[in-house]
């Protein structure tokens, strides 16, 4: 039977029509919201390509059923972060640094730092490194992304 | 130089018909540039009208057959073409890999996008700026040779001109590409040599770019195969009411056996195919993992090849001195790209359009045909980006399967591969052994160098891998093996008296095999550099010393390669194993050194490395690499490509190994099959020899091969250890420090 969910997206309040209540947050954001920040990539939670942000803490949207959420709770997604316009420092140092090769993993790597440096104003490379420990990337670009974060935490 | 670029490639995308109108070039008193009329564009390789068209605003398009996996390669092709036509950068948009708007250039693959694709771009954009002239001369009255180019108006300083848009735009040059047509002076390149941006970062940084498994098509439906649970397995019965309280399911497809759940959305699609009852054949057509390399060496040989021979091996070794044995391995890998494979197939009209993002649409559009018997000109393969590709993955089989979906519903479909098919059914890096010996005189010189490569036979570089949903349906696909170049590297760079290489191309390998990152070359290299470690350690030499005992006095780059290597990484002279080894922590140094495929870009390298006797844990601290790849056209993205090719490289050294049963494989995600992750990464000490003068090389793969010898020689430089089976797992470690 389909249900309608009612969520705080970017800033927003939608509603979003499925059939099952469990469907992870990653397809509604995907999916019935046309959001491509947040991406699939393991469906497992081991990967972070999906990560946005629910209240400020970097989550795992693969493995977040929309049952666990509601209105209250503030979804934020790359998109949200900031703008070509009004980029985040985090994603201005991401470019500065040309810290993206595919760039498919990139939504995890900015939504995670820009999480953690939230609430870590002077983090160390290896701070930062553990910070990222559970986030994938394929390519090799750690050593760009971690330069970029060092650099978006002293903006 | 800061320029962006918004790319205007979507419209192509979404359907956009692929005829190129084309007008007389009227008032032209010389040799006309095109015939009135529309016509389909051509994709000929020796039209430049292949590869470029100018429009009535003066920009500029350039159609690569050469794809962006990851690489930035676009760019770059873009600096190729601005530089030669003189034109802005922000003029120039690409166009890759749509069969109906670009050339066949071949799989993007092996590290020639630059080297080829880039060189061909070159020659028809320089054949294109050449005919400008002549008509621009004829147009203006003055002599070619006083004519310049400012950002595509040609004209004679202080005097009139005459913009490209003018002289050719929204026409067609109708020109065959003139091998002969003059290149620039790289000793006037503006665009060329630059660390340009990527045009592509801002959009995936900020959540805008369209990635193959962002895209949709209107009207399309989701789909999700259910692969067999054994490789070979048979379909025997399918429950189709077990998914029938999910709404949104539309259809259950099999087509032998080819299972797929068709549904509305996605969430349906994904709950269908996991919740869809099916027995299945047993099926155990895989060799016991603990006797794989008994295996290998025991499958039958289907092709010698020998690589090299110089003098007498088999005399040589016979004689006095010194003998030196060892059996390298290298364990079967995955390409492990973060997003699993994509495509969306339609059939419409008797034709079938496939988005995907496969490394050679053509080849695809090929393979397509031969398996739905249509004719190939009824194809239309247009690649979509998708997350980095580094070698013949899974999008193939996902736009083969899409198809078969597409057909069977009538409507277009979009095929995601979960995490557990791209581990489990993308196509492997087969398993390689190769067996070494070697002589040594009593001076410590070598006499006689002798290999022998295990490795899968098939097609050179440029095979194609069968489509997984052609054979799983029942449909005609041919399956070649096609592992890639993988006798590549087997020969050597250093002048023995005797040397013979021989590659055993054996019959069969466990899994469908296919090219990942340096093939062949990656395996070859780990063999051959760290016996060249051995032998040295046999000598009393140090490394570095040795391997220029050996090099082509003639090959001054290869010369060039080793000194700058020493000077940057600090080359302390003195033979392996280091004195001080005693504590928990053993830290060593090694290096390598490769000629790729001994006929392009060099590359030294050190590695330096911790080793922890107790938890038999490597960690690789720092890496450093001498690089020359001849002329540099962005040197960031070359930078980029070699950071990328170490980080990826420790991972497969250290980490990574499939795992299997006899049926199936069983590392099926990330925490089965782990790979390197940031507190890991070490530290890169990059140095870029650009030679402006020299061809263009690539650089996506060849760093790759220096990593697992420089590893395995910085491990024996600490422990005395010699490792010789990637990866080196701790459990390896552990047990070579306790036999040693």
């Amino acid at each position: 039977m389909t249900v309608s969910q009612s969520l705080t997206v970017n800033g927003k309040k939608v509603a979003v029509r499925v059939d099952d209540p469990d469907m992870p947050l990653l397809y509604a954001l995907r999916d019935n919201l046309g959001l491509h920040g947040p991406r699939f990539g393991c469906g497992l939670g081991q990967c972070g390509a999906c990560t946005v942000h629910i209240d400020g803490v970097a989550v795992r949207s693969c493995v977040t059923p929309l049952s666990s959420l509601d209105a209250k709770k503030k979804i934020v997604t790359l998109e949200g972060l900031g703008t070509p316009e009004k980029l985040h420092p985090v994603q201005k140092a991401f470019i500065d640094e040309q810290a993206a090769q595919c760039g498919y993993c990139v939504n995890g790597m900015i939504m995670q730092s820009a999480a953690f440096l939230a609430t870590n104003k002077n983090p160390s490379e290896a701070d930062i490194k553990n910070a990222l420990a559970k986030n994938l990337c394929r390519c090799g670009t750690h050593a760009r992304i971690v330069r970029a974060v060092k650099n978006a935490a002293k903006a | 130089m800061n320029t962006h670029f918004i790319p205007s490639r979507r419209h192509l995308l979404l359907g956009g018909g692929a005829l190129v109108v084309s007008f007389s070039f009227a008032g032209s008193s010389g040799p006309a540039f095109a015939q009135a009329g529309a016509a389909a564009k051509t994709v000929a390789k020796d039209e430049v009208d292949a590869f470029l068209a100018i429009d009535t605003k003066g920009m500029v398009t350039v159609y690569s057959g050469k794809v962006d996996l990851g690489t930035g390669v676009p760019t770059a092709l873009a600096q190729i073409v601005a530089e030669e036509l003189d034109v802005a950068l922000a003029k120039v948009d690409v166009i890759t890999g749509d069969t109906a708007l670009t050339p066949d250039q071949g799989t993007t693959s092996g590290s020639f996008s630059i080297q080829n694709g880039g060189v061909q771009l070159r020659q028809a954009a320089a054949t294109a700026r050449n005919a400008l002239l002549i008509e621009a001369a004829k147009r203006l009255g003055v002599g070619k040779d006083d004519l310049t180019v400012v950002d595509g108006a040609i004209g004679k300083s202080g005097g009139k001109s005459v913009t490209y848009a003018e002289l050719i735009g929204g026409r067609q040059f109708a020109l065959k590409l003139d091998a002969a047509a003059p290149t620039k002076n790289p000793a006037s390149f503006k665009i060329v040599g630059k660390s340009i941006v990527r045009r592509d970062i801002p959009d995936k940084i900020t959540g805008r770019f369209t990635y193959m498994q962002d895209f949709r098509v209107p009207g399309m439906l989701h789909g999700r195969v259910v692969h067999p649970p054994a490789i070979g397995a048979k379909l025997e019965s399918v429950d189709e009411d077990s998914i029938k309280n999910i709404p949104g399911v539309v259809k259950t497809v099999h087509e032998g056996n080819l299972l797929a759940v068709v549904a509305e959305n996605e969430w349906a699609a994904i709950k269908g195919a996991r919740q869809l009852k099916a027995t299945w054949s047993k099926s155990e057509t895989l060799p016991d993992q603990s006797k794989l390399w008994e295996h290998v060496r025991a499958t039958k040989v289907a092709k010698e090849e020998v690589t090299s021979t110089i003098g007498d091996t088999a005399a040589a070794m016979a004689g006095d001195g010194k003998k030196l044995s060892a059996q390298y391995d290298f364990a079967i890998h995955t390409h492990g790209s973060i997003g699993p494979s994509c495509a969306i197939a339609e059939f419409k009209d008797g034709k079938l359009t496939s988005w995907s993002a496969s490394q050679a649409t053509h080849a695809l559009r090929r393979q397509l045909a031969e398996m739905f018997a249509m004719p190939v000109e009824n194809i239309r393969c247009l690649y979509v980006e998708g997350a980095g590709c580094y070698g013949r993955n899974g999008h193939e089989d996902a736009a083969a399967e899409a198809a078969v979906l597409a057909k069977a519903v009538g409507k277009p479909v979009r095929v995601q591969w979960s995490r557990a098919d791209e581990h489990g059914w993308d196509p492997k890096g087969p398993p390689t052994l190769i067996d070494l010996r070697a002589s040594l005189d009593a001076s410590g010189n070598i006499t006689a160098w002798e290999s022998e490569f295990f490795i899968p036979q098939g097609a050179a570089a440029g095979g194609v891998v069968g489509l997984l949903g052609a054979e799983l349906a029942g449909m005609p696909t041919a399956q070649q093996m096609a592992p890639g170049g993988v006798t590549g590297n087997s020969a050597i760079p250093y002048k023995f008296a005797n040397v013979k290489t021989v590659c055993h191309r054996i019959e069969s390998t466990p899994f469908r095999p296919s090219w990942i990152r340096a093939p062949g070359r990656l395996q070859n290299t780990h063999a051959n550099e760290s016996f060249m470690d051995e032998l040295a350690a046999a000598a009393g030499a140090d490394p570095l010393e040795f391997r220029l005992r050996y090099l082509d006095p003639a090959d001054k780059r290869g010369r060039d390669i080793l000194d700058r290597l020493a000077a940057l990484a600090k080359w302390e002279k003195r033979p392996s194993p280091q004195k001080n080894n005693a504590g928990n922590i053993a830290k060593g140094r090694g290096l390598t050194y490769v000629k790729y495929e001994l006929v392009r870009t060099y590359i030294g390298a050190v590695a330096e490395v911790e080793v922890d006797r107790t938890t038999g844990d490597i960690r690789v601290t720092r890496f450093t690499v001498v690089h020359d790849c001849g002329q540099i056209i962005n040197p960031d993205g070359v930078k980029a490509q070699i950071e990328g090719n170490i980080i990826q490289t420790v991972s497969r050294t250290l980490i990574e190994e499939l795992t299997f049963d006899r049926s199936k494989v069983t590392s099926l995600d990330w925490a089965s099959y782990p790979i390197l992750t940031f507190p890991h990464v070490p530290e890169m000490v990059i140095d870029l020899i650009d030679r402006p003068s020299e061809k263009p090389w690539g650089a996506g793969e060849p760093a790759a091969a220096v990593v697992p010898s420089a590893v395995s020689n910085a491990v024996f430089d600490a422990t005395g250890v010699r490792m010789r089976s990637v990866p080196y797992t701790p459990e390896k470690m552990k047990a070579a420090l306790r036999s040693a």
